[in-house]
């Protein structure tokens, strides 16, 4: 109760802070545009944070990585110099020269190939399954946060039983249930991610649901439906991307695991996980076997976590 | 009485039920934000709202346009309690009512354009196409004195008073009748203010506009109504005629409020004998027994404590005068 | 107190005070002079975004910086350069000699140490004293800004306080060293009307009983003919106008001033007196406009207006203004407009 008070002062306090910072006052005639242009240049909370990423090279790091890795998955027939299943036996373990640059596998594939090829894996797995997890949890915490009461309340209990359980082992758990395959793992993690997300929605909900602009459109008799959609998703998106973006490379390392674990994608497909456990018992001898497709993993997860990471700083930059 | 009464409020509570615990929700205590307040607006005039922070100026607006249900008690609009109407039937009056907020920077969506937000009302209500209401709402500017080639700017753009004349422009869309103001200028600068009370004024004359004006500042609240009533935790105080009120006010709460009142005037301030209220205001949470001034009342006796005042007309003329003191009129 | 005597306790020399942002610098505060005299209370009045948060903190040298730079300038208190003094000279002279009192209390005390903490805190930073000396010259602190129960209050933390009472605190730790001034930053904006004038009232009483001075900032006229003995007015950065406040009231002569003064809603004007605005838009403090900065929303603007900037000069005996045509008010050939 008190809190509300004490709100209730702040918020005045905030006002008369924020309050026109920059005070253009006009009476009846309408005010000089050239003086406007120059005073508000033209800008957005997204072109701003645009600017801001610009800015900050590590981030710029992280967005040619995820852009070039793209780029690869999307050309990888043209980029790969075989074909990533086809068998030499003649070229079995041979390590890296100038012919196969990362060298060949147990079964003569060039390993350069399949590290392209993988990356295709990696990026659908990212994609779709944090897509999956986004659309889940933005539905669940639109209603939660939307709705309060009951269905809040079930759905967040709901959501602290997904985040009591280690994602890896959940992921395994579910796996092991559905059976392997690439659509599985989309499933697998999909689920498992949306706690997350429908937990941030929710709470950016929270806080937009009592602005005055929501009441103005109530007021004037919007539908939930035209409140939610058109005034709530785009003031609450910021975080999502930005938690969308890092999840990506969790989802990545967690495929990797499950491939690795002969839980996810089948042979011969190539998948950097699955390249990983193959090389396993062959470290001593083709140290490349595990190098390449490690590195690969590393530098992904890298880079879309560099690119969260500034995209939470560029849409904040109070945080840092 | 009469039937010129555009809007009567009747007995209104509005309790906020505070819960706690995890998954039980056990009620544990309430706040009486508004407890059984009545008073009527008629047409045409603005009728001001006083009171300090949290003594449920907005919560009234609030009630009054059925954004939370009322705990108690009824809003007559035009002879339609609407409380008893269905949400359709709701959506029509809608159009007739409308709110304008306090803060210009929280009360415009920042992700749309100053077209889209003062052309929401016409898109909700399905009116015209979509040139058409371009063609209103670049109107709207104008009537607002606001550059119609701003019409897809965003309104981080603008200043906090330009800001709130596009919220004006957004509740006069759909030419309602009565406008709900909740402290249309307390964010703003003083000459800021005095551009938007004239805007107000001036509207008001030209599409026959009924305001609810809610505000703390007692300077301006006097400058634009006709009637006034001053809340206190809650409760109604004191209700009359804007001159009344401020010439003879009747309740000790009323005299301490606006003896609080500093006036830009150093001669006058000089020989002015000031009484300031003691103590804070107390929580809603657990309000005083009897007159839940009277902790703070210098005037305060035993039955201060005991009963609650009710609130009874000392028009001196054929007017009405209220206020809710046993001992009303008697100075501080 | 006469206007001559040698009672200053600060005085303010062509302060200039500049932001250097992505857009381009910020001119807060330029060319800002005036004093202060001892048992005085200054009102600063101007609109917002005019330098009077800058002005104050430039006082104490709480600039952030970057981007924020004192460019020039004096700032002189009991004889001595406040812009010349080292590190260790401020933090002895901050809190001690000038304190500040800032519009927010939430945020000027730390959610997570109790009240009591918290001044005894202040206290020690500039008093060497036991911690039970300390402790009673808490109590006697918070019994002079009229904080009920003591003893139980000391113990509280700062959300177990309402919105007056936190600012009753601050004021406690402000006044804690007797500073010879008190800057107050729109002290009561947060706060509600009844509050408001408890708050005015024991600033007053206190600036009576420790004979120091006050630098009011504030919105509010009616507090600045209430309170402040002189009033600086502040246009875009600059004064246009200082004197004694009836002067400011009563015959103001900067045409910036004047139509502040119709502007504002007054309690003791009736329903159908038309407010007067200032028309026009305040400069952006980026690219101020050559000339007068006030020229563009000027009615009595004139051609000289135009080609430099009129100094601020003693048109009468202790009435400064910044204005060509400020004479011409005074001798009543150029009449006001209604
Ligand atoms: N949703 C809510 N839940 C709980 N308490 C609430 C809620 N909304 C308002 N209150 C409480 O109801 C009381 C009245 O609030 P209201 O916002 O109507 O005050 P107000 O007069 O408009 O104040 P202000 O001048 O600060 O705007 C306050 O004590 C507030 O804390
Ligand atoms: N840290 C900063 N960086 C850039 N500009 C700043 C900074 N601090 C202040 N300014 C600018 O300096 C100018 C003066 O600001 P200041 O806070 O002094 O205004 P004010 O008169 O106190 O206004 P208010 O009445 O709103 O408190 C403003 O235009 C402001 O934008
Ligand atoms: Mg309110
Ligand atoms: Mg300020």
């Amino acid at each position: 109760m008190h809190g509300w008070i004490q709100e209730s002062g702040l918020k005045k306090k905030k006002l008369m802070f924020e309050k026109e910072k920059e005070s253009i006052g006009i009476t009846g005639e309408i005010a000089e545009d050239s003086y406007l242009e120059k005073k508000y240049s033209r800008s957005s909370l997204y072109k701003d944070a645009l600017k801001r990423l610009r800015r900050n090279k590590l981030a710029m790091l992280g967005l040619a990585i995820v852009i070039a890795l793209i780029l690869i998955a999307l050309f990888a027939p043209l980029l790969a110099p075989y074909d990533p299943i086809a068998r030499i036996k003649a070229d079995s373990s041979l390590a890296p020269s100038s012919v196969h640059l990362f060298g060949t596998d147990l079964l003569g594939r060039d390993i350069f190939s399949r590290v392209i090829y993988g990356s295709r894996i990696s990026i659908e797995v990212g994609i779709i399954a944090v897509g999956i997890s986004v659309i889940i949890g933005l539905f669940l915490g639109a209603l939660s946060g939307y709705f309060g009461n009951i269905p809040d309340t079930v759905i967040m209990r709901i959501a602290d039983i997904f985040f009591a359980f280690p994602y890896i082992l959940g992921a395994i758990a579910i796996m092991t249930v559905l059976g392997p395959g690439v659509i599985n793992i989309f499933i697998a993690i999909g689920i498992l991610g949306w706690a997350s997300f429908a937990r941030i929605f929710r709470s950016s909900i929270l806080t937009i649901k009592n602005k005055e602009y929501i009441e103005a459109a109530r007021a004037l008799g919007a539908s939930n439906y035209r409140i939610i959609t058109k005034h709530i998703f785009p003031n609450a998106f910021a975080p999502i991307i930005v938690y969308a973006t890092m999840n990506i490379g969790t989802a990545i390392i967690v495929e990797a695991a499950l491939s690795f674990l002969g839980l996810g994608v089948q042979p011969p497909t190539a998948a950097w996980g699955k390249m990983l456990a193959e090389s396993l018992d062959y470290i001593d001898i083709a140290p490349w076997m595990m190098v390449f497709p490690g590195l690969a993993i590393v530098i992904t997860v890298l880079g879309f976590v560099l690119l969260g990471d500034g995209l939470r700083d560029a849409f904040d930059p109070k945080l840092r | 009485m009469n039937d010129n009464k555009l809007l009567e409020v009747k007995n209104l509570k509005k309790y906020f039920n505070l819960r706690s615990g995890f998954l039980s929700q056990r009620f544990s205590g309430s706040v009486k934000a508004i407890d059984g307040i009545s008073f009527f607006i008629n047409k045409g005039e603005t009728f001001g709202l006083v009171g300090e922070s949290g003594c449920g100026k907005s919560t009234t607006a609030r009630v009054i346009l059925r954004l939370t249900n009322p705990t108690e008690g009824e809003v007559i609009y035009n002879n339609i309690n609407i409380f008893k109407i269905s949400s359709r039937e709701m959506f029509k009056v809608r159009r007739e009512i409308q709110i304008i907020f306090q803060d210009p920077y929280a009360s415009l969506s920042p992700r749309m354009t100053v077209g889209d937000i003062i052309g929401e009302p016409y898109e909700i209500h399905s009116i015209g196409n979509r040139q058409e209401r371009t063609k209103k709402v670049k109107n709207l500017l104008k009537v607002v004195g606001l550059n119609p080639e701003h019409i897809n700017r965003y309104p981080h753009e603008f200043s906090g008073g330009q800001r709130q004349r596009i919220g004006i422009a957004r509740a006069l869309a759909l030419t309602p009748k009565i406008i709900l103001c909740d402290e249309p200028v307390s964010a703003l600068d003083v000459s800021v203010q005095a551009q938007i009370l004239n805007l107000m004024s001036s509207l008001q004359k030209e599409f026959d506009l009924t305001y609810l004006f809610i505000a703390h500042d007692l300077s301006v609240v006097k400058h634009v109504s006709d009637r006034v009533g001053v809340m206190y935790l809650g409760k109604i105080v004191e209700i009359a005629k804007s001159e009344d009120l401020y010439e003879k006010p009747l309740h000790p709460y009323t005299m301490g409020l606006l003896s609080a009142v500093p006036i830009p005037d150093p001669q006058l301030e000089r020989q002015r004998k000031r009484i300031i209220l003691q103590g804070d205001v107390p929580s809603p949470l657990n309000p005083p027994s009897g007159c839940r001034f009277h902790p703070r009342c210098p005037n305060a006796q035993e039955i201060c404590s005991i009963e609650e005042p009710q609130l009874k007309n000392y028009s001196e003329d054929a007017g009405e005068h209220l206020a809710a003191c046993f001992f009303a009129g008697k100075p501080i | 107190m006469d206007s001559s005597g040698n009672n200053k306790i600060l005085e303010v020399n062509n302060l200039k005070t500049y932001f250097y942002t992505d857009g381009g610098i910020v001119k807060a505060v330029d060319g800002v002079s005036f004093d202060l005299k001892v048992m005085e209370t200054l009102g600063i009045v101007g609109e917002t975004g005019s330098g009077k948060s800058v002005t104050a903190l430039s006082i104490l040298r709480l600039i952030p910086q970057p981007p924020g730079k004192i460019v020039e300038g004096e700032i002189i208190f009991d004889g001595k350069n406040i812009l010349d003094m080292d590190k260790k000279e401020l933090q002895d002279f901050r809190g001690n000699k000038i304190s500040m009192i800032f519009q927010d209390p939430m945020t000027s005390l730390n959610p997570v140490f109790t009240i009591g903490n918290q001044l005894m805190e202040a206290i020690l930073a500039h008093k060497k004293i036991t911690k039970k000396e300390c402790r009673e010259e808490s109590y006697r602190l918070l019994e002079l800004v009229g904080i009920p129960d003591i003893k139980r209050r000391f113990e509280s933390y700062p959300h177990e306080f309402s919105g007056g009472m936190r600012q009753r605190v601050m004021i406690a730790m402000a006044i804690a060293n007797s500073p010879s001034i008190l800057i107050a930053d729109e002290p009561t904006t947060a706060l509600d009307v009844t509050i408001q004038a408890q708050i005015l009232e024991l600033m007053d009483e206190l600036k009576e009983k420790t004979k120091s001075s006050i630098i009011i900032i504030t919105h509010d006229l009616g507090v600045v003919a209430k309170y402040a003995d002189r009033v600086m007015v502040m246009y875009a950065g600059r004064p246009v106008e200082f004197s004694q406040v009836d002067n400011i009231f009563y015959n103001p002569l900067h045409p910036y001033t004047i139509g502040l003064m119709k502007s504002i809603a007054r309690l003791d004007h009736g329903k159908n007196e038309k407010l007067k605005p200032i028309e026009g838009t305040p400069p952006s403090l980026i690219d101020l406009p050559e000339g007068c900065v006030f020229r563009v929303r000027c009615e009595y603007a004139e051609d000289e207006c135009k080609s430099q900037y009129p100094p601020l000069s003693e048109i009468e005996p202790g009435h400064f203004v910044s204005c060509f045509r400020a004479k011409e008010f005074l001798s009543g050939s150029l009449v006001r407009n209604k």
